[in-house]
Protein backbone atom coordinates (compact mmCIF):
# COMPACT_ATOMS: atom_id res chain seq x y z
CA UNK A 1 0.00 0.00 0.00
CA UNK A 2 1.31 3.41 -0.82
CA UNK A 3 1.57 5.84 1.92
CA UNK A 4 1.84 9.82 1.15
CA UNK A 5 2.00 12.99 3.89
CA UNK A 6 -0.41 15.63 2.36
CA UNK A 7 -0.48 19.30 3.79
CA UNK A 8 -4.37 20.58 3.94
CA UNK A 9 -5.56 22.49 1.82
CA UNK A 10 -5.31 19.88 -1.25
CA UNK A 11 -5.83 21.09 -4.41
CA UNK A 12 -7.73 19.14 -7.43
CA UNK A 13 -4.34 19.02 -9.17
CA UNK A 14 -3.02 17.47 -6.39
CA UNK A 15 -5.84 14.80 -5.65
CA UNK A 16 -5.35 13.89 -9.21
CA UNK A 17 -2.52 11.75 -8.25
CA UNK A 18 -4.12 9.34 -5.30
CA UNK A 19 -5.54 6.42 -5.93
CA UNK A 20 -8.16 3.97 -4.10
CA UNK A 21 -6.21 2.04 -1.38
CA UNK A 22 -3.72 4.56 -0.43
CA UNK A 23 -3.06 5.43 2.67
CA UNK A 24 -2.46 9.93 3.38
CA UNK A 25 -1.30 11.24 6.59
CA UNK A 26 -3.39 14.65 6.75
CA UNK A 27 -1.60 17.53 8.45
CA UNK A 28 -3.86 20.66 8.14
CA UNK A 29 -6.83 22.76 8.47
CA UNK A 30 -10.37 21.15 7.88
CA UNK A 31 -13.69 21.22 8.88
CA UNK A 32 -16.09 19.28 10.74
CA UNK A 33 -19.97 19.36 9.34
CA UNK A 34 -22.27 16.70 9.50
CA UNK A 35 -26.23 16.51 8.86
CA UNK A 36 -27.60 19.52 10.34
CA UNK A 37 -25.08 21.75 9.04
CA UNK A 38 -25.42 20.62 5.37
CA UNK A 39 -28.85 21.15 5.72
CA UNK A 40 -28.43 24.93 6.72
CA UNK A 41 -25.56 24.77 4.01
CA UNK A 42 -27.57 23.79 1.29
CA UNK A 43 -30.65 26.25 2.57
CA UNK A 44 -27.72 28.99 2.05
CA UNK A 45 -26.66 27.35 -1.20
CA UNK A 46 -30.07 27.53 -3.05
CA UNK A 47 -31.04 31.18 -2.20
CA UNK A 48 -27.28 31.77 -3.33
CA UNK A 49 -26.35 32.99 -0.06
CA UNK A 50 -22.29 32.38 0.72
CA UNK A 51 -21.68 29.64 3.69
CA UNK A 52 -20.42 30.70 6.97
CA UNK A 53 -17.03 29.18 5.58
CA UNK A 54 -15.78 28.83 2.17
CA UNK A 55 -15.17 25.98 1.17
CA UNK A 56 -13.04 26.36 -1.92
CA UNK A 57 -10.11 23.39 -1.80
CA UNK A 58 -11.43 22.70 1.70
CA UNK A 59 -11.90 18.63 3.11
CA UNK A 60 -14.97 18.22 5.13
CA UNK A 61 -14.62 15.87 8.06
CA UNK A 62 -17.90 14.01 8.77
CA UNK A 63 -17.75 14.37 12.36
CA UNK A 64 -19.50 14.77 15.98
CA UNK A 65 -17.08 15.10 18.73
CA UNK A 66 -17.81 14.40 22.03
CA UNK A 67 -17.15 17.24 24.68
CA UNK A 68 -13.09 17.82 25.22
CA UNK A 69 -11.98 16.67 29.21
CA UNK A 70 -10.40 19.23 31.30
CA UNK A 71 -6.63 18.98 30.13
CA UNK A 72 -7.46 17.73 26.82
CA UNK A 73 -7.48 19.55 23.25
CA UNK A 74 -10.07 17.07 21.71
CA UNK A 75 -12.76 14.70 22.94
CA UNK A 76 -13.35 11.43 21.12
CA UNK A 77 -13.74 12.34 17.26
CA UNK A 78 -14.09 9.97 14.30
CA UNK A 79 -16.28 9.42 11.02
CA UNK A 80 -19.85 9.12 11.21
CA UNK A 81 -21.93 7.52 8.45
CA UNK A 82 -21.24 9.25 5.76
CA UNK A 83 -23.87 7.56 3.07
CA UNK A 84 -26.26 10.03 5.50
CA UNK A 85 -24.43 12.96 3.56
CA UNK A 86 -24.81 11.64 0.11
CA UNK A 87 -27.58 13.83 -0.75
CA UNK A 88 -25.66 17.05 -0.43
CA UNK A 89 -22.18 16.22 -2.15
CA UNK A 90 -22.91 17.74 -5.51
CA UNK A 91 -23.87 21.25 -3.52
CA UNK A 92 -20.56 21.13 -1.40
CA UNK A 93 -18.51 20.07 -4.61
CA UNK A 94 -20.19 23.35 -6.37
CA UNK A 95 -18.90 25.16 -3.33
CA UNK A 96 -15.34 24.04 -3.79
CA UNK A 97 -14.78 21.29 -1.79
CA UNK A 98 -12.13 19.05 -2.97
CA UNK A 99 -12.21 15.83 0.28
CA UNK A 100 -14.69 14.40 2.61
CA UNK A 101 -13.59 12.52 5.27
CA UNK A 102 -16.24 9.85 6.58
CA UNK A 103 -16.50 6.19 6.68
CA UNK A 104 -18.66 3.31 5.69
CA UNK A 105 -20.28 3.16 1.57
CA UNK A 106 -22.20 5.28 -0.68
CA UNK A 107 -24.25 5.50 -3.00
CA UNK A 108 -22.91 5.17 -6.89
CA UNK A 109 -23.95 8.80 -7.62
CA UNK A 110 -20.77 9.89 -5.02
CA UNK A 111 -19.06 7.98 -7.44
CA UNK A 112 -19.86 9.87 -10.06
CA UNK A 113 -19.71 13.04 -8.28
CA UNK A 114 -15.91 12.42 -7.39
CA UNK A 115 -15.23 11.78 -11.09
CA UNK A 116 -16.85 14.69 -12.12
CA UNK A 117 -15.54 17.26 -9.78
CA UNK A 118 -12.48 15.53 -9.48
CA UNK A 119 -13.09 15.21 -6.22
CA UNK A 120 -11.86 12.51 -3.40
CA UNK A 121 -13.09 10.47 -0.62
CA UNK A 122 -11.60 9.31 1.77
CA UNK A 123 -12.23 6.87 4.99
CA UNK A 124 -10.59 7.27 8.32
CA UNK A 125 -11.69 4.89 11.19
CA UNK A 126 -15.18 4.76 12.97
CA UNK A 127 -15.04 4.16 16.41
CA UNK A 128 -10.89 5.11 16.75
CA UNK A 129 -12.19 8.08 18.50
CA UNK A 130 -9.79 7.62 21.32
CA UNK A 131 -7.03 7.27 19.50
CA UNK A 132 -7.62 9.68 16.66
CA UNK A 133 -8.68 12.29 18.93
CA UNK A 134 -4.73 13.05 19.35
CA UNK A 135 -4.44 13.65 15.85
CA UNK A 136 -6.16 17.04 16.28
CA UNK A 137 -4.09 19.80 17.61
CA UNK A 138 -6.69 23.02 17.85
CA UNK A 139 -10.73 22.63 17.62
CA UNK A 140 -12.31 25.97 17.13
CA UNK A 141 -16.45 26.43 16.71
CA UNK A 142 -16.86 28.43 13.67
CA UNK A 143 -20.84 28.51 12.78
CA UNK A 144 -23.90 27.09 14.52
CA UNK A 145 -23.02 26.69 17.92
CA UNK A 146 -26.46 26.05 18.59
CA UNK A 147 -25.87 22.65 17.28
CA UNK A 148 -23.71 21.40 19.68
CA UNK A 149 -21.73 18.02 18.79
CA UNK A 150 -23.50 19.04 15.13
CA UNK A 151 -21.81 22.52 15.13
CA UNK A 152 -19.11 23.52 11.77
CA UNK A 153 -15.34 23.13 13.77
CA UNK A 154 -12.39 23.86 12.51
CA UNK A 155 -9.82 21.53 13.34
CA UNK A 156 -5.97 21.21 12.47
CA UNK A 157 -5.15 17.70 13.13
CA UNK A 158 -1.62 16.49 12.27
CA UNK A 159 -0.74 12.93 11.16
CA UNK A 160 -4.48 11.97 10.27
CA UNK A 161 -4.53 8.88 8.74
CA UNK A 162 -7.01 7.80 5.77
CA UNK A 163 -7.39 5.51 2.84
CA UNK A 164 -8.78 6.95 -0.41
CA UNK A 165 -12.25 5.22 -0.49
CA UNK A 166 -13.05 6.78 -3.73
CA UNK A 167 -10.65 8.45 -6.13
CA UNK A 168 -11.02 10.91 -9.21
CA UNK A 169 -11.66 8.74 -11.35
CA UNK A 170 -14.58 7.32 -9.63
CA UNK A 171 -13.18 4.40 -8.43
CA UNK A 172 -14.50 2.67 -5.16
CA UNK A 173 -11.88 1.14 -2.69
CA UNK A 174 -14.40 -0.88 -0.98
CA UNK A 175 -16.06 -2.04 -3.85
CA UNK A 176 -12.77 -3.67 -4.99
CA UNK A 177 -11.59 -5.04 -1.70
CA UNK A 178 -14.71 -6.92 -0.72
CA UNK A 179 -15.09 -8.77 -3.79
CA UNK A 180 -11.14 -9.85 -2.85
CA UNK A 181 -12.53 -11.48 0.22
CA UNK A 182 -15.78 -12.83 -0.66
CA UNK A 183 -15.69 -16.46 0.05
CA UNK A 184 -12.24 -15.83 0.65
CA UNK A 185 -10.67 -19.77 0.28
CA UNK A 186 -6.93 -19.95 1.50
CA UNK A 187 -4.18 -20.75 -0.91
CA UNK B 1 -40.71 -6.25 51.04
CA UNK B 2 -37.25 -4.27 50.99
CA UNK B 3 -37.92 -0.73 50.35
CA UNK B 4 -35.71 1.14 47.73
CA UNK B 5 -35.32 4.92 47.29
CA UNK B 6 -35.87 5.85 43.35
CA UNK B 7 -32.61 7.99 43.58
CA UNK B 8 -30.23 5.07 44.47
CA UNK B 9 -30.44 4.92 40.86
CA UNK B 10 -29.16 7.58 39.87
CA UNK B 11 -25.62 7.88 41.54
CA UNK B 12 -25.77 4.11 39.79
CA UNK B 13 -26.30 5.08 36.10
CA UNK B 14 -24.22 8.09 36.13
CA UNK B 15 -21.16 5.61 37.39
CA UNK B 16 -22.37 3.01 34.51
CA UNK B 17 -22.69 5.33 31.35
CA UNK B 18 -19.18 6.57 31.88
CA UNK B 19 -17.78 3.10 32.81
CA UNK B 20 -19.52 1.86 29.37
CA UNK B 21 -18.38 4.74 27.76
CA UNK B 22 -15.02 4.63 28.63
CA UNK B 23 -14.24 0.86 28.90
CA UNK B 24 -14.86 -2.11 26.59
CA UNK B 25 -15.03 -5.58 27.81
CA UNK B 26 -12.44 -7.96 27.71
CA UNK B 27 -14.89 -10.18 25.92
CA UNK B 28 -15.36 -7.63 23.26
CA UNK B 29 -11.16 -6.44 23.03
CA UNK B 30 -10.13 -10.31 23.32
CA UNK B 31 -12.88 -11.34 20.22
CA UNK B 32 -10.77 -8.11 18.43
CA UNK B 33 -7.62 -9.99 19.05
CA UNK B 34 -9.07 -13.74 17.84
CA UNK B 35 -10.05 -11.52 14.67
CA UNK B 36 -6.70 -10.15 13.78
CA UNK B 37 -5.42 -13.82 14.29
CA UNK B 38 -8.06 -14.88 11.28
CA UNK B 39 -8.37 -11.86 9.02
CA UNK B 40 -6.80 -11.96 5.85
CA UNK B 41 -6.87 -8.35 4.47
CA UNK B 42 -4.13 -6.39 5.63
CA UNK B 43 -6.08 -2.98 5.78
CA UNK B 44 -8.75 -4.87 8.51
CA UNK B 45 -5.48 -6.18 10.43
CA UNK B 46 -4.00 -2.73 11.02
CA UNK B 47 -7.53 -1.46 11.71
CA UNK B 48 -8.30 -4.19 14.33
CA UNK B 49 -4.61 -3.27 15.49
CA UNK B 50 -5.93 0.36 15.99
CA UNK B 51 -8.97 -1.08 17.66
CA UNK B 52 -7.28 -2.69 20.22
CA UNK B 53 -5.17 0.18 21.03
CA UNK B 54 -7.67 2.34 20.72
CA UNK B 55 -9.66 0.59 23.69
CA UNK B 56 -6.84 0.19 25.97
CA UNK B 57 -5.81 3.72 25.45
CA UNK B 58 -9.31 5.14 25.91
CA UNK B 59 -9.93 2.71 29.41
CA UNK B 60 -6.45 4.00 30.54
CA UNK B 61 -7.02 7.98 30.03
CA UNK B 62 -11.04 7.05 31.03
CA UNK B 63 -12.43 8.77 27.78
CA UNK B 64 -15.20 7.57 25.02
CA UNK B 65 -13.83 4.92 22.92
CA UNK B 66 -15.90 6.08 20.14
CA UNK B 67 -17.50 9.58 20.26
CA UNK B 68 -20.87 8.50 19.44
CA UNK B 69 -21.89 7.36 22.69
CA UNK B 70 -25.39 7.32 21.79
CA UNK B 71 -28.69 6.60 22.92
CA UNK B 72 -28.63 5.19 26.42
CA UNK B 73 -30.56 2.24 26.61
CA UNK B 74 -31.54 1.68 30.30
CA UNK B 75 -32.63 -1.90 31.22
CA UNK B 76 -34.02 -2.58 34.94
CA UNK B 77 -34.65 -6.20 36.00
CA UNK B 78 -36.37 -5.40 39.49
CA UNK B 79 -36.77 -7.85 42.01
CA UNK B 80 -40.92 -8.23 42.44
CA UNK B 81 -40.32 -7.71 46.26
CA UNK B 82 -39.07 -4.23 46.69
CA UNK B 83 -41.63 -1.32 47.36
CA UNK B 84 -40.58 1.96 45.80
CA UNK B 85 -40.47 5.45 47.09
CA UNK B 86 -38.60 8.31 46.07
CA UNK B 87 -39.47 10.19 42.77
CA UNK B 88 -41.08 8.95 39.41
CA UNK B 89 -38.95 5.71 38.13
CA UNK B 90 -38.26 7.73 35.25
CA UNK B 91 -37.08 10.50 36.37
CA UNK B 92 -34.30 8.60 38.49
CA UNK B 93 -33.32 6.66 35.28
CA UNK B 94 -33.32 9.98 33.15
CA UNK B 95 -31.12 12.13 36.12
CA UNK B 96 -28.72 9.60 36.24
CA UNK B 97 -28.54 9.63 32.60
CA UNK B 98 -27.90 13.66 32.57
CA UNK B 99 -25.51 13.33 34.91
CA UNK B 100 -23.26 10.67 33.71
CA UNK B 101 -23.16 12.17 30.23
CA UNK B 102 -22.65 15.41 31.61
CA UNK B 103 -19.88 14.72 33.73
CA UNK B 104 -18.07 12.14 32.18
CA UNK B 105 -18.39 14.28 28.86
CA UNK B 106 -20.26 12.04 26.95
CA UNK B 107 -21.74 13.29 23.63
CA UNK B 108 -25.54 14.10 23.31
CA UNK B 109 -26.99 12.88 20.40
CA UNK B 110 -30.59 13.02 21.42
CA UNK B 111 -32.68 15.27 19.36
CA UNK B 112 -36.50 16.26 21.00
CA UNK B 113 -38.33 15.55 18.70
CA UNK B 114 -37.47 13.18 15.27
CA UNK B 115 -39.34 15.49 13.01
CA UNK B 116 -38.36 19.09 14.70
CA UNK B 117 -34.70 17.96 15.46
CA UNK B 118 -33.65 20.02 18.33
CA UNK B 119 -30.95 18.39 20.45
CA UNK B 120 -32.43 17.75 24.27
CA UNK B 121 -28.73 18.87 25.37
CA UNK B 122 -28.39 16.36 28.28
CA UNK B 123 -28.87 13.09 26.41
CA UNK B 124 -32.17 12.22 27.88
CA UNK B 125 -34.63 10.55 27.48
CA UNK B 126 -32.90 7.12 28.37
CA UNK B 127 -34.58 4.75 26.15
CA UNK B 128 -36.00 2.33 29.52
CA UNK B 129 -36.95 -1.07 29.48
CA UNK B 130 -38.24 -2.40 32.82
CA UNK B 131 -38.71 -6.58 33.84
CA UNK B 132 -40.51 -7.66 36.93
CA UNK B 133 -38.55 -10.49 38.09
CA UNK B 134 -38.50 -13.07 41.38
CA UNK B 135 -36.48 -11.33 44.28
CA UNK B 136 -35.37 -8.01 46.16
CA UNK B 137 -32.63 -7.03 44.15
CA UNK B 138 -32.40 -4.69 40.99
CA UNK B 139 -30.11 -5.14 37.93
CA UNK B 140 -29.05 -2.18 36.25
CA UNK B 141 -27.83 -2.18 32.41
CA UNK B 142 -27.13 0.57 30.98
CA UNK B 143 -26.39 -0.04 27.36
CA UNK B 144 -25.34 3.25 24.93
CA UNK B 145 -26.31 2.38 21.25
CA UNK B 146 -25.04 4.22 18.09
CA UNK B 147 -26.57 5.40 15.99
CA UNK B 148 -24.30 4.18 12.92
CA UNK B 149 -25.88 0.57 14.03
CA UNK B 150 -28.71 0.85 14.80
CA UNK B 151 -29.97 2.57 11.89
CA UNK B 152 -29.17 -0.68 9.85
CA UNK B 153 -31.39 -2.92 11.96
CA UNK B 154 -34.29 -4.49 10.14
CA UNK B 155 -38.11 -6.70 11.19
CA UNK B 156 -40.12 -8.46 9.19
CA UNK B 157 -42.45 -11.41 9.31
CA UNK B 158 -41.98 -14.17 7.72
CA UNK B 159 -44.40 -17.03 6.70
CA UNK B 160 -44.23 -20.37 8.85
CA UNK B 161 -43.42 -22.21 6.43
CA UNK B 162 -39.96 -20.33 5.04
CA UNK B 163 -38.74 -21.57 8.73
CA UNK B 164 -34.85 -21.49 9.77
CA UNK B 165 -33.54 -20.86 6.10
CA UNK B 166 -36.15 -18.25 5.79
CA UNK B 167 -34.62 -16.60 8.88
CA UNK B 168 -31.10 -16.44 7.36
CA UNK B 169 -32.12 -15.26 4.54
CA UNK B 170 -33.50 -12.07 6.28
CA UNK B 171 -30.50 -11.80 8.28
CA UNK B 172 -28.11 -12.09 5.30
CA UNK B 173 -30.33 -9.46 3.30
CA UNK B 174 -29.62 -6.98 6.35
CA UNK B 175 -26.42 -7.93 6.72
CA UNK B 176 -25.36 -7.64 3.06
CA UNK B 177 -27.41 -4.01 2.96
CA UNK B 178 -25.84 -2.61 5.88
CA UNK B 179 -22.15 -3.09 4.83
CA UNK B 180 -19.39 -1.25 6.49
CA UNK B 181 -22.05 1.76 7.67
CA UNK B 182 -22.37 -0.26 11.08
CA UNK B 183 -19.06 -0.21 11.66
CA UNK B 184 -18.06 -3.86 11.69
CA UNK B 185 -16.73 -6.27 13.05
CA UNK B 186 -19.98 -5.88 14.17
CA UNK B 187 -22.09 -8.27 16.66
CA UNK B 188 -25.56 -9.30 15.08
CA UNK B 189 -28.70 -9.79 17.37
CA UNK B 190 -31.43 -11.90 16.01
CA UNK B 191 -35.14 -11.76 17.85
CA UNK B 192 -37.78 -15.01 16.20
CA UNK B 193 -41.22 -15.47 17.14
CA UNK B 194 -43.01 -13.26 19.75
CA UNK B 195 -44.83 -10.01 18.41
CA UNK B 196 -43.49 -7.09 16.36
CA UNK B 197 -42.31 -5.32 19.73
CA UNK B 198 -41.28 -8.05 21.87
CA UNK B 199 -39.23 -9.51 18.89
CA UNK B 200 -36.74 -6.61 18.65
CA UNK B 201 -37.03 -6.45 22.15
CA UNK B 202 -35.44 -9.96 22.26
CA UNK B 203 -32.95 -8.82 19.21
CA UNK B 204 -31.52 -5.80 21.37
CA UNK B 205 -31.35 -7.79 24.51
CA UNK B 206 -29.07 -10.87 22.56
CA UNK B 207 -26.62 -8.04 21.94
CA UNK B 208 -25.92 -8.38 25.41
CA UNK B 209 -25.10 -12.18 25.56
CA UNK B 210 -20.92 -12.66 25.77
CA UNK B 211 -19.28 -13.17 22.77
CA UNK B 212 -18.58 -17.08 21.88
CA UNK B 213 -21.27 -18.23 24.08
CA UNK B 214 -23.95 -20.13 22.25
CA UNK B 215 -27.29 -20.73 22.10
CA UNK B 216 -28.21 -23.31 24.80
CA UNK B 217 -31.00 -24.80 22.26
CA UNK B 218 -29.25 -26.86 19.82
CA UNK B 219 -31.29 -25.55 16.93
CA UNK B 220 -30.65 -21.98 17.66
CA UNK B 221 -27.16 -23.15 17.92
CA UNK B 222 -26.15 -24.03 14.56
CA UNK B 223 -28.82 -21.31 13.29
CA UNK B 224 -25.79 -18.58 14.94
CA UNK B 225 -23.24 -20.85 13.59
CA UNK B 226 -24.37 -21.18 10.43
CA UNK B 227 -24.92 -17.02 10.14
CA UNK B 228 -21.73 -16.51 11.51
CA UNK B 229 -20.05 -18.37 8.92
CA UNK B 230 -21.96 -17.00 5.58
CA UNK B 231 -21.89 -13.46 7.39
CA UNK B 232 -18.27 -13.86 7.50
CA UNK B 233 -17.94 -14.92 3.80
CA UNK B 234 -19.44 -11.74 2.67
CA UNK B 235 -16.03 -10.29 2.26
CA UNK B 236 -17.32 -7.02 4.00
CA UNK B 237 -14.46 -7.49 6.61
CA UNK B 238 -13.52 -4.48 9.48
CA UNK B 239 -15.72 -1.22 8.79
CA UNK B 240 -16.64 -2.52 5.33
CA UNK B 241 -12.60 -2.27 3.86
CA UNK B 242 -12.42 -6.19 2.55
CA UNK B 243 -11.49 -9.13 5.08
CA UNK B 244 -12.58 -12.36 6.61
CA UNK B 245 -13.58 -11.76 9.49
CA UNK B 246 -17.38 -9.03 9.39
CA UNK B 247 -19.12 -10.52 12.55
CA UNK B 248 -17.50 -11.42 15.97
CA UNK B 249 -20.57 -13.73 16.64
CA UNK B 250 -24.26 -13.90 16.46
CA UNK B 251 -26.57 -14.38 18.70
CA UNK B 252 -30.02 -15.39 18.41
CA UNK B 253 -32.55 -15.84 20.71
CA UNK B 254 -36.40 -16.87 20.33
CA UNK B 255 -40.03 -16.93 22.16
CA UNK B 256 -43.53 -18.16 21.02
CA UNK B 257 -45.53 -17.16 18.82
CA UNK B 258 -48.97 -17.22 17.10
CA UNK B 259 -49.60 -19.56 14.72
CA UNK B 260 -49.65 -17.25 11.25
CA UNK B 261 -45.95 -15.81 12.03
CA UNK B 262 -42.52 -16.26 11.88
CA UNK B 263 -41.60 -12.76 13.17
CA UNK B 264 -37.66 -11.81 12.44
CA UNK B 265 -36.11 -8.66 13.57
CA UNK B 266 -32.20 -7.94 13.22
CA UNK B 267 -30.21 -5.77 15.80
CA UNK B 268 -26.70 -4.72 14.94
CA UNK B 269 -24.09 -3.76 17.34
CA UNK B 270 -20.94 -2.12 15.94
CA UNK B 271 -17.10 -2.80 17.34
CA UNK B 272 -17.95 -0.49 20.18
CA UNK B 273 -20.21 -3.16 22.52
CA UNK B 274 -20.55 -0.94 25.08
CA UNK B 275 -22.50 -2.14 28.04
CA UNK B 276 -22.18 -2.26 31.84
CA UNK B 277 -24.34 -3.97 34.83
CA UNK B 278 -24.68 -3.74 38.31
CA UNK B 279 -27.17 -5.21 40.57
CA UNK B 280 -28.03 -3.09 44.00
Amino acid sequence: MREFKVSLPLTKEEVKKYEIGDVLYLTGYLYTARDAAHKRFEALAAEGKPLPVDLTNQTIFYAGPCPAKPGRTMGSIAPTTSMRMDGFVRMTFEQGMVAMIGKGDRSDEVARLCKEYGGVYLLSIGGASAMISNQVKSCEVVAYEDLGTESVKKLYVENLRVIVGIDTKGQVFQKREIEKYRDFQEG
Amino acid sequence: MRKMNTEQLIPEIRELAMKACYELDDNVVNAFRDALQREKSEYSRQTLELLIENAEYAKKEQIPCCHDTGVCVVILEIGQEIAWEGMPLFDAVNEGVRQGYRDGYLRKSVVKDPLERVNTGDNTPAVLHTEIVPGDKVTITVMPKGGGSENMGAFTTLVPGEGPEGVKRFVMETIRHAGGKTCPPIIVGVGVGGTMDYCTWIAKKALLRPIGQRHPKPLYAKLEEELLEDINKTGIGTLGMGGTVTALDVHVEYYPCHITALPVAVNLQCHASRHASKTI
